[in-house]
């Protein structure tokens, strides 16, 4: 088990970014309209958005258990888990912070890179300011 | 509830799990969207590579989905540019500063039950919940 296939991890992001990307799309996550829909609980409330995360978490709760059993994954030597335990400030108040641009647009990162190849105007401008906002918490809080 | 769409729904979120479970057996990461991309970003060289090809893929989806269907799938736009390009800086700040956005917390961590992808999943719910009640009924900022 000491030799690893390194070269196959290329192929395999792909593949996972490819799998993810067409779960976006088919789920609606990739809606704008969708996204809003499910977080306007005083209008025309869609609860499709929690079927999302229903129909995800039925698969990783489970898969992960099953993996995690391993000692290592197939072409890496160990599993980068994160190491963070404790909830902090941070965490806090960078999960509100995301929360607050999620609900102005309907935008989170994964569907904002997916729809990038629709070249809709809109997601192209969401996706510059996500990588300035990311860009301004490091020169602001990581940078020391 | 005329926009409900169970289906659909159910089975894209069951692809991202696969997906998410694929990654982690392969290669041993965690799916994060954003942690994928600030560290594209801010990460060492080394880790370019396998980073760039994950967003490729999902680049390659949408491509796919074109073909295959012959046109883009509905993005209803919902934001002014002012209005996107600051929910674009809240959102890059926020998910770096808070180690995680709805893939990373929503479907991986808590598939780990990590108490901190629990807590962060209820809060960006929370003021997703409280920002849209207040743009749309309130200042009336939707489109």
């Amino acid at each position: 088990m000491s030799e690893k296939n390194n070269k196959l991890i290329p192929l395999f992001s792909f593949a996972s970014g490819l799998l993810f990307g067409l779960g976006l799309i088919i789920s609606g996550m990739i809606n704008p309209g969708k996204v809003i829909g499910f977080l306007d609980l005083a209008g025309n409330w869609d609860p499709s958005l929690a079927l999302v995360m229903i129909g995800g978490l039925a698969i990783t709760t489970p898969a992960f258990r099953l993996v995690l059993k391993r000692e290592q994954p197939l072409f890496e030597s160990k599993f980068f888990l994160p190491g963070k335990l404790d909830i902090d400030k941070n965490l806090l108040s960078g999960a509100a912070l995301f929360g607050i641009g999620w609900g102005l647009a309907g935008l989170c990162p994964g569907p904002a890179l997916t729809g990038l190849a629709s070249l809709n105007p809109t997601v192209l401008l969401f996706v510059a300011a996500m990588i300035g906002g990311m860009i301004l918490h490091y020169i602001t809080l990581e940078r020391s | 509830m005329e926009d409900f769409t169970p289906f659909s729904a159910l089975i894209g979120g069951a692809l991202i799990g696969v997906s998410a479970t694929l990654f982690l057996w392969a290669n041993g990461r965690i799916a994060g969207i954003s942690g994928i991309l600030g560290g594209l970003i801010f990460a060492p060289k080394s880790e370019f590579t396998w980073r760039l090809l994950f967003l490729l893929g999902l680049l390659s989806a949408m491509v796919t989905y074109m073909l295959l269907s012959g046109g883009a799938p509905d993005i209803q736009i919902q934001s002014t540019p002012v209005v996107t390009i600051l929910a674009g800086l809240f959102v890059g700040f926020g998910t770096r500063m808070g180690s995680g956005c709805t893939s990373g917390h929503g479907i991986c961590g808590i598939a780990r039950f990590s108490k901190r992808s629990f807590s962060a999943t209820a809060v960006f719910m929370l003021t997703g919940f409280i920002t849209v009640y207040v743009s749309r009924h309130l200042l009336g900022l939707g489109l």
